[in-house]
C-alpha cells in the first residue's frame, strides 16, 4: 500500500517547482500541518503566507496576489474552502479571472468521524456551478503529480480536491496517461462503463476486475477533470456500452452523476446508476467504514453493474 | 492642477453619465469623488501607458457601486475614450454598474461588498515579496464595514504590517435603509481599526487638502497600514442630494439634472 497522500505529492511538487519559479506562492488557513505544507513553509518562507483561520480572506488575498502575476495555490480544508468562501471564489477568482489554484484538502468524508461540519460532500456542485472554474479530483499520487505539473502551466482558475490519507495506486509509476481536461481510460470494456473520480477510481478499477472474472467486460473511465467534463468520452461510453455507473465521494445532487446524466440524456440516452453519498448527514467513521456503508467499494459497484446487465 | 476644479468637473461628468444612462449610484459617487480625484490626479502612479508595468500603483474600488465615479476618472485620464461611456449599462456593454476588469484601468471586479480590502492586501503582499515600491489603495463604503470579511482583511494587513497599503472608508453615514448608526452602528470605527494595528487618520472627507495631507502622511507611515476615515457627505456638491438616502440610487429628472449642472458650474467658478 502506498504511504504517500496526494496532498503530500502536491507539497513536494510545489517545493520542487518553486526552486526555479519565485512567483509560486502558497497560502494556507492555519492548515499547514494538515495540508502537509510544513516543509514548504519551512523551506520557502518567502513564498508562503499564513492567513489564519479565515477562508474568505484566504481566497481574496490569493486573488490579489494573482493579479500581481503570482501563481497562487490556496490550500484549506475542502469543507470550508468550497462553501464558506464560495462568494470569494465566484467574484475574486472566477469572475476576475485570476490565476489561483484552490486546493481543498481532506475532501469528501476524509474527516469521517468529525461529522458533517468537516465533510465536503458538495464541493463539486458548489464550485462547478461557478462559471470559469475548473474542478479536478485526482485519483492517485501519480496523477496528482501530473495534474500539478499541468496546472502550473495553466493560468485558469481551478479547484483541486484531494483526500486526507494515502490511497492505493491506480496507475504505475512511469505509465500515467494524462492530458489536462481529458478523462483517462483506465480499462477498456464493452458491456458496462464505470465512470469515477477521486478516490472512487480505485474501487471502480477493482470492480472491473471482479466483473471480468464473471465474464462482464467493464470499461473504467477516470473522470479526474469533472469540469469541464470530457463529453466525448461520456457519449462514446453511452454508445458503446449497455449502461453507465457513476461513482463519486459526493452527493448525487450536482456532482459527477448529474453532469454525466445531462450529457447522456441530451446526446445518447442510456441507463445510468449513480453511486455517491446519501442526502442525509453521512454516518461517521473511518473512510472505508463510511464507503462500505453506502456500497462505495468494489463489491457494491460490481453489484450495480450486474443489475445493469440484466 | 487645481484639484478642486477637477473634482467639480468630474461631478458634472458623473451626473451627466447617470442622467444619460438613467441609472447609477449618484449619492455615493458624489461623496467619493474627492478621494478619487486626489488619488488619481495627485498621488497614484498609474496611467494608461504604465498600467501593464508591474511597478504601477494599484487601486481597488471595494464600494463597487460607485463605478460611475471611477469610470469618469478613467475616461478623463484616457484609459478609454470618453464616448465609450455612452454605452454605460447598455445591453452587452463592458461598462456595467460595477467595476469590471475588462475595462482598461480596472484591476479587479468588485460589486459584492467586503472583498476589496482583502484583494488589496494580496496586492500589497505581492509588492512586498517582489520588493517593489508601488502602493495599494482600497476605498470602502461605511455600510460595507458590517461585512465580516472586511475584518479578516483588516486583521491580516495589520498582522503583516503592510505599510504599502492605504484604505479609505467613505464615511458618509448613510446606506440604503437610512443612517448607518440605525442600521448597524459604526461610530467607534477609529478605535476598531486602531485595535487591529492600523494607523488611523480621521478627516473631512470632501476636503481636497485634507485628503491630500492624509495620503501624504500615509505614504510616510512605516510599520503599519493606514486607514483614512473620510467623513464625507453623501451627494456632496449638489444641494438637493446632500444627506438624502433616496439619492443612494436615484436618477435625476430633467429639472434636477439642469439644476445640478448649474450648481456645479457655480461651484467651479468659485474655484477659478
Amino acid at each position: 500500500m502506498n504511504k504517500i497522500a496526494n496532498k503530500q505529492v502536491i507539497c513536494n511538487k510545489l517545493l520542487e517547482a518553486s526552486q526555479n519559479d519565485r512567483d509560486i506562492v502558497v497560502l494556507c488557513s492555519d492548515s499547514r500541518g494538515s495540508a502537509s505544507l510544513t516543509k514548504f513553509a519551512d523551506e520557502r518562507p518567502e513564498q508562503f503566507i499564513e492567513i489564519g483561520i479565515a477562508e474568505q480572506n484566504l481566497v481574496s488575498v490569493s486573488a490579489g496576489l494573482a493579479s500581481c502575476k503570482k501563481k497562487v495555490f490556496a490550500v484549506s480544508p475542502a469543507s470550508f474552502l468550497s462553501t464558506r468562501s464560495m462568494e470569494q471564489i465566484k467574484v475574486d477568482v472566477a469572475y476576475s479571472n485570476t490565476n489561483v489554484t484552490l486546493v481543498g484538502i481532506s475532501g469528501g468524508i476524509s474527516y469521517g468521524a468529525l461529522g458533517m461540519t468537516h465533510h465536503s460532500a458538495n464541493d463539486i456542485a458548489t464550485i462547478a456551478s461557478i462559471p470559469n472554474m475548473r474542478v479536478y479530483l485526482p485519483s492517485d499520487r501519480f496523477q496528482t503529480e501530473k495534474l500539478i505539473e499541468a496546472v502550473l502551466k495553466d493560468e485558469k482558475p481551478s479547484y483541486i480536491r484531494v483526500g486526507r490519507n494515502a490511497v492505493e495506486d491506480v496507475y504505475e509509476e512511469g505509465n500515467v496517461p494524462f492530458t489536462l481536461g481529458k478523462s483517462v481510460l483506465v480499462k477498456d470494456g464493452s458491456d458496462v462503463t464505470l465512470i469515477a473520480c477521486g478516490e472512487m477510481v480505485k474501487p471502480a478499477k477493482d470492480a472491473a476486475e471482479l466483473l471480468a472474472a464473471e465474464g462482464i467486460s467493464a470499461r473504467v473511465l477516470d473522470m479526474y477533470c469533472v469540469k469541464p467534463i470530457d463529453e466525448e468520452a461520456v457519449i462514446k461510453a453511452a454508445k458503446e456500452t449497455k449502461g453507465i455507473i457513476t461513482v463519486e465521494e459526493h452527493t448525487l445532487y450536482g456532482g459527477l452523476n448529474s453532469l454525466v446524466s445531462q450529457i447522456a440524456a441530451a446526446k445518447c440516452p442510456i441507463k445510468i446508476i449513480g453511486m455517491g453519498l446519501p442526502d442525509t448527514p453521512v454516518i461517521t467513521g473511518k473512510s472505508q467504514e463510511v464507503f462500505d456503508t453506502y456500497g462505495l467499494n468494489a463489491a457494491g459497484i460490481a453489484e450495480n453493474a450486474r443489475s445493469l446487465m440484466k | 492642477m487645481n484639484l478642486k476644479i477637477k473634482a467639480t468637473e468630474l461631478r458634472a461628468d458623473i451626473l451627466t453619465l447617470i442622467h444619460h444612462a438613467r441609472t447609477g449610484h449618484t449619492g455615493g459617487d458624489m461623496s467619493v469623488i474627492d478621494i478619487l480625484t486626489v488619488l488619481y490626479y495627485k498621488h497614484m502612479n498609474v496611467r494608461p501607458e504604465n498600467i501593464k508595468d508591474p511597478e504601477h500603483d494599484r487601486f481597488v474600488l471595494s464600494k463597487g457601486h460607485s463605478a460611475e465615479a471611477l469610470y469618469c476618472v478613467l475616461a478623463d485620464l484616457k484609459f478609454f475614450p470618453k464616448a465609450d461611456l455612452d454605452t454605460y449599462s447598455c445591453y452587452g456593454s463592458k461598462y456595467i454598474g460595477h467595476p469590471n476588469n475588462k475595462v482598461n484601468g480596472v484591476e479587479m471586479n468588485t460589486g459584492s461588498l467586503g472583498h476589496g480590502l482583502a484583494v488589496a492586501t494580496g496586492m500589497a503582499l505581492a509588492g512586498r515579496m517582489d520588493k517593489r515600491d508601488y502602493r495599494v489603495y482600497a476605498v470602502m463604503g461605511d455600510g460595507e464595514m458590517a461585512e465580516g470579511s472586511v475584518w479578516e482583511a483588516i486583521m491580516a494587513a495589520g498582522h503583516y504590517k503592510l505599510d504599502n497599503l492605504t484604505a479609505f472608508v467613505d464615511r458618509n453615514r448613510l446606506q440604503i435603509s437610512g443612517s448607518t448608526e440605525t442600521v448597524m452602528s459604526q461610530d467607534s470605527q477609529e478605535k476598531r481599526w486602531e485595535a487591529f494595528g492600523w494607523n488611523v487618520l480621521s478627516i473631512a472627507g470632501n476636503d481636497i487638502d485634507a485628503i491630500d495631507a492624509a495620503v501624504t502622511l500615509a505614504k510616510h507611515t512605516k510599520g503599519k497600514p493606514t486607514v483614512i476615515i473620510a467623513n464625507t457627505t453623501k451627494g456632496c456638491g449638489i444641494s438637493y442630494m446632500e444627506n438624502k438616502p433616496v439619492w443612494h440610487h436615484r436618477v435625476p429628472t430633467e429639472e434636477e439634472f439642469a439644476q445640478g449642472i448649474k450648481e456645479l458650474e457655480q461651484r467651479r467658478a468659485q474655484y477659478e
